[in-house]
């Protein structure tokens, strides 16, 4: 024998881990609808596996909390099984000798508090609250319901134009969604299963690059119904595309110069270009929607009162989104030199520009319009960009690729440094921004670990000009004074869009669920189209005939994922032109041809597979 | 059309099609269990898995297209070795005590098992528990389920009641009534689609064959007079599960079966038809006459599944129904009463049996305020086709070799008219030729209003009646059903008289009827039943001699006090679960 030996992993071994990979995107792949209790039942079987059975909690008492949830399962438990789980995995979370134990009763616990209603619903009438209502897992996640299956099979082959028609149904920014759409669709995308989910914004850009202009279907016959809709964002425009195609004949308001909203005034242009976000207006506006620009809602010259809506249109859509900004509270935030996000990109916007040349930029916050700016001030030409922020980097609600591309183009992260002051000159001009290091600690309550304060000095960051940018607030005074229902700062409307006491009147988006991404805004809108159209006595069916290609017979080998390519960093970031690439014809294909098709396979060719119509 | 190789030997097939239709129509079928044309495409049971070369998975030949090029195993050693697999797995949760089994020898679970030769199995058995209510008129045994989903989706799709879903989720998925409800508690129409469609014996109508046959059943009861009455559509049926061709399968020898298992008077629901033509059809012109005192259209009423589907779906709309009752109703009311007192008999002894094609009808005679005869129930018994066919065979009648015999009287005559009730379509033709004869006092010819025939789900016509225009339409199938009140709600549709029948094809593919797996053989048998009303003598309700006769000696008129009293009744004595 050897003193010392070197360990080698066994066949066994690597399988082994093999196998927890799998389980890991496994897990990530989980379609939504699953039984609770029944997940947490398989957990505690995993977790029970692990137990090295030193300790009496972890051997024995994780092996009886299962028999229990079994029970439960089995609809053979009472009342008094539920207060039994919940004494046992108290104990054992309090006695396990390590972590195998205690955090597998702690997930028993968590459970039984977080799903209670559902161990009841099991042991009081032997059922499951859950249900596979909308089984296709990306479909599922997207907001709008978009029939992603279908579209990627039409992109497959090679039909992009069926393909921007089927999207349309449900979703009438095509393209603004497929170079900007934060794309939960992907999260829970069952290719998960086999190697990682399916480039689905990918797969829509393949369409709306390769479709070519693609004509709004035909309007049903004129109801002479009209319906105000205020702001011409993707809320606002998507119901009134829906309406319009619904007979209905709608007026936007826009209080801008230009119609889009956020996805014009806070998206920068080399992300989504002009010309394709007006790929989607145009085709919108094709269906003779009214528009008026630069035309406030409200009291004053000029401007027209919510009465006069109400009492001139049949009804009223508020869709103003998310347009104020967010203060930070600092000392010095007044200073010359201090911007925010809303402000600059909306400057930028108007075709108007801020002169960045050499200057020393630092921006505060770490979402995705942190990021917009940052990237932003580099094509302005500032000779550094900073971003300050209190968490770690990849606590960044910022989607990962955006910060990347930030990076690459030549932004610095600050992470952990919380912002304290801004240090201003005689003139009241920025000239730094001081800093309070952190360090990261205990996880919150929302699941993310919180920065805490740590014995190092504040620092000192030099800059010329700080660019503020941790959120947007909604104008809601003018409403509130008409006697639209606020609350916590948004407007108070139902999940069906109707806003109470206010017969006729509608509202969604950013306005209602506070600043949010561009598919729930036009998600929104579509809910806000099908209601108003009930309200209005009428139950249009918005529908396409375009055919899904039933699915090929083929093997689903593993394989790599194919990403949309960024033009070189050194070069992107001298101007504002997109950033993104388009795929070829072979990515496409390969791509496409990776979906797992969950409209026909599994439970979607039995239910719920595909809604055809609304 | 694609060219493909299927076991090697060439093949071409329709572009579009399935690997199992092209299969069959090539003679080298695949067995396959859940699957049912048009409704259950969902690849579920994996039986009819087959191997295709340069794939490496089975794939399932129910929902996959043949492809220009395709070599397709049917039988393979990996086709052999899954197909046998998954029936065993199965198998470990199915309730294989066969010989108690009410579909043993027509189940496609045990064809199919027993095809592969599955003689033994290495899966533990694992059977659900089965819960439901014995008394309901449909029975449910979980442990026969198979978790095909057809249920599921013949009520979803065809009938559009969405009674059944599942229910439990993963591991514990099982088949139960939808919204978590008890089926008592439930809107089912009781049409039967579930059970006709079902492959292996988890859905039955409840056995009420005992009633008759046991030690203490009404057979053996000398104070009882058993009489039977036999529906339209039943006769068109009877013969297929007994070897019997067409021709062998007459209503005569029918006739004979039911005198040698017992009954002591076997009449024809024929007459209860024509009398309800005589009732239901004055009804119509009388409304016609008070049009504003009515909303039309007017409904038929013969059919209790659709009775049940409007009361619980569009409960405003039930006065639009004819109260004239059921032709089995009728008969039993006339058989108690008038036929009763002709022949000098206490109705106290009678014991009324009727045989249809329908589960609703069992229901139909226990709702308590449709019985007018003062006694006990009208109608005293409801078995189904198939439990006629259970007793034959229970006695081993050997009906090849039965003679011809007619049907007593005097409730045993028909006409023509009141066959084709049994037939979609058949109510209102009926209806028709004895409405021109009222209003015209001339008959029509016989096949006048032939378009109102036929097999499509929702029909419609103009009948030009001495100047005015009846607007009449015609539909089977519940879910044609709702489709044409939803019209009718909408004003994009009026008609003056509808007729409309729960199950596709009429009563001829009725939830009663025998079980053909993959087969609707609707069509056939109504077919059948419009040949008997060619060869009838009688064609028109009003001529039956019989039916003239009990208006004169007892009824008096149409809708007269008698009439009203005996034959029709009020569709809101009783109510559906969840009805106001």
């Amino acid at each position: 024998m050897s003193r010392l030996s070197i360990t080698t992993k066994s066949t066994a071994q690597t399988t082994v881990e093999r196998l927890y990979k799998d389980l890991e995107r496994r897990i990530v792949a989980s379609p939504p609808g699953l039984c609770p209790v029944d997940m947490a039942f398989a957990f505690l079987k995993l977790c029970h596996a692990q137990t090295c059975g030193k300790c009496v909690p972890c051997r024995i008492g994780l092996g009886q909390l299962g028999k229990l949830l079994d029970q439960v399962l089995n609809g053979e438990a009472t009342m008094e099984t539920l207060d039994l789980i919940e004494k046992t995995a108290r104990v054992i979370t309090d006695t396990a000798d390590c972590a195998i134990g205690f955090s597998a009763a702690n997930m028993v616990l968590k459970g039984i508090t977080g799903f209670r209603d559902d161990y009841e619903e099991h042991v009081l009438y032997g059922k499951c609250l859950a249900s596979l209502e909308q089984p296709v897992p990306c479909v599922a996640l997207c907001p709008a319901g978009v029939d992603i299956p279908g579209y990627i099979a039409l992109v497959a082959e090679g039909r992009y134009e069926d393909a921007v028609r089927l999207i349309r149904k449900d979703n009438p920014f095509p393209t603004a969604c497929a170079l900007v759409c934060e794309h939960p669709c992907e999260a829970r995308c069952r290719r998960n299963m086999v190697d990682t989910s399916v480039n689905i914004r990918g797969m829509k850009l393949a369409a709306v690059d390769y479709a070519g202009e693609v004509p709004a279907p035909p309007r049903a016959e004129k109801t002479g119904k009209s319906v105000a809709v205020i702001g011409g964002g993707p809320s606002g425009l998507s119901a009134a595309y829906y309406l319009q195609l619904m007979g209905h004949q709608t007026t936007v308001f826009e209080m801008h110069k230009h119609l889009g909203g956020m996805l014009y005034y806070g998206i920068p242009s080399y992300r989504l270009p002009r010309e394709r976000l007006n790929e989607d207006i145009d085709n919108i506006l094709s269906t003779d929607v009214e528009v008026k620009l630069e035309h406030c809602i409200g009291e004053g010259e000029g401007k027209t009162t919510m009465n006069e809506l109400r009492e001139n249109y049949d009804a009223v859509y508020i869709s103003i989104g998310a347009h104020t900004d967010k203060k930070v509270g600092l000392e010095g935030e007044d200073a010359r030199g201090v911007i925010s996000a809303v402000e600059m990109l909306g400057l930028l916007a108007d075709g108007g520009t801020i002169d960045m040349k050499g200057k020393r930029v630092t921006v505060i916050g770490g979402g995705n319009v942190a990021m917009d700016v940052t990237r932003s001030a580099i094509r302005l030409g500032a000779e550094e960009v900073k971003v300050v922020y209190r968490r770690r980097q990849v606590d960044m609600t910022a989607l990962p690729e955006e910060v990347r591309s930030a990076v690459a183009e030549g932004a610095e992260i600050c992470e952990l440094h919380a912002p304290v002051r801004i240090e201003t000159n005689e003139a009241e001009e920025v000239t730094a921004l001081i800093a309070q290091p952190k360090m990261i600690g205990k996880v919150g309550r929302d699941g993310r670990p919180s920065p805490t304060d740590c014995k190092k000095a504040e620092v000192r960051i030099p800059c010329d000009i700080v660019i503020v940018a941790i959120g947007q607030g909604i104008e809601t005074h003018y409403f509130e004074d008409r006697g639209i229902p606020i609350k916590h700062g948004v407007i108070a409307a139902e999940n069906w869009s109707a806003v109470e006491n206010a017969p006729g009147v509608f509202a969604g988006g950013d306005c209602v669920t506070g600043p949010a991404t561009a598919i729930r805004a036009i998600a929104a809108g579509k809910v806000a189209a099908a209601n108003i159209d009930n309200y209005l006595g009428y139950n249009h069916i918005i529908s396409t005939d375009v055919k899904i290609p039933a699915p090929r017979i083929k093997d689903y080998p593993a394989c790599g994922r194919i990403n949309v390519k960024e033009r070189p960093a050194l070069e992107r970031k001298k101007d504002f032109e997109a950033v993104e690439c388009s795929l070829t014809e072979e990515e496409i294909c390969q791509e496409a041809g990776r979906c797992l098709r969950c409209d026909h396979f599994g439970y979607g060719i039995f239910k719920g597979g595909r809604e055809t119509k609304w | 059309m694609v060219n493909i190789k299927i076991n090697d030997i060439p093949v071409s097939a329709a572009e579009g099609a399935t690997i199992l239709e092209a299969a069959a129509l090539a003679n080298m079928p695949v067995p396959s269990l859940c699957y049912l044309k048009d409704i259950n495409e969902i690849g579920a049971c994996r039986v009819c898995v087959v191997e295709i070369k340069g794939v490496n998975r089975l794939v399932p030949a129910c929902d996959n297209t043949v492809q220009e090029g395709m070599e397709i195993y049917t039988n393979s050693a990996r086709v052999r070795e899954a197909r046998r697999t998954n029936v065993e797995l199965l198998l470990s949760q199915h309730d294989c005590r066969c010989p108690s089994c009410v579909r043993s020898g027509n189940c496609s679970l045990q064809k199919v098992a027993n095809d592969l030769g599955i003689f033994e199995s290495q899966y533990e058995t694992d059977l659900p528990k089965s819960s439901w209510p014995a008394s309901f008129p449909m029975i449910r045994d979980a442990g026969r389920c198979i978790k095909c989903m057809r249920c599921i989706q013949i009520c979803d799709k065809v009938q559009k009641l969405h009674i059944w879903d599942i229910a439990g989720t993963g591991s514990r998925v099982n088949i139960g009534v939808s919204h978590n409800q008890q089926i008592t508690q439930a809107e089912c129409a009781l049409c039967g689609q579930c059970i006709t469609h079902c492959p292996t014996g988890a859905l039955r109508e409840r056995d009420d064959t005992l009633e008759l046959t046991s030690l203490h059943g009404a057979f053996a009861d000398e104070n009882k007079i058993t009489i039977v009455q036999i529906a339209p559509a039943v006769r068109a049926a009877w013969g297929e599960e007994l070897g019997l061709s067409r021709s062998e399968a007459t209503p005569q020898r029918m006739v004979s079966a039911l005198k040698a298992l017992g009954f002591d008077y076997v009449f024809d629901t024929d007459f209860g038809a024509d009398l309800t033509i005589m009732e239901e059809g004055s009804e119509f012109l009388e409304r016609l006459k008070k049009k504003d005192d009515y909303k039309f259209p007017m409904f038929t009423s013969c059919c209790p599944g659709w009775v049940r589907f409007l009361k619980s779906q569009y409960p405003d709309m039930v006065d639009q129904l004819s109260t004239a009752k059921s032709p089995h109703q009728m008969q039993g009311a006339v058989t108690k009463t008038w036929f009763a007192q002709k022949m000098g008999i206490d109705p106290e002894k009678i014991y009324n049996i009727s045989i249809m094609p329908c589960v609703a009808k069992k229901h139909e005679a226990a709702i308590p305020n449709i019985n007018d005869s003062g006694q006990n129930r009208d109608v005293d018994l409801v078995l189904t086709t198939r439990e006629l066919v259970r007793m034959i065979r229970a006695d081993h009648l050997v009906v090849q070799d039965l003679p011809e015999t007619e049907f007593d009287n005097p409730l045993g005559t028909g006409s023509g008219a009141g066959v084709i009730f049994g037939a979609t379509g058949g109510v209102m033709e009926a209806a028709l030729r004895s409405c021109y004869y009222l209003v015209t006092g001339k008959n029509p010819a016989p096949d006048a209003f032939y378009m109102v025939r036929g097999l499509d789900g929702w029909k419609e016509a103009s009948i030009d009646i001495q100047g005015s225009t009846v607007r009449v339409a015609v539909v089977s199938g519940l879910g044609n059903a709702r489709k044409l009140i939803r019209a009718l709600r909408s004003q994009k549709v009026s008609y003056d008289f509808v007729e409309v029948m729960a199950c596709p094809g009429g009563c001829a593919g009725g939830g009663g009827q025998p079980i053909h797996d993959g087969e609707e053989l609707a069509g056939d048998r109504g077919d059948n039943l419009y040949f008997l009303d060619r060869s009838s003598e009688l064609r028109f309700s009003h001529e039956n001699p019989d039916v003239v006769r009990l208006y004169q000696e007892y009824l008096g008129h149409p809708l007269s006090h008698k009439a009203h009293e005996l034959l029709h009744t009020d569709h809101h004595g009783w109510k559906m679960p969840n009805e106001k």
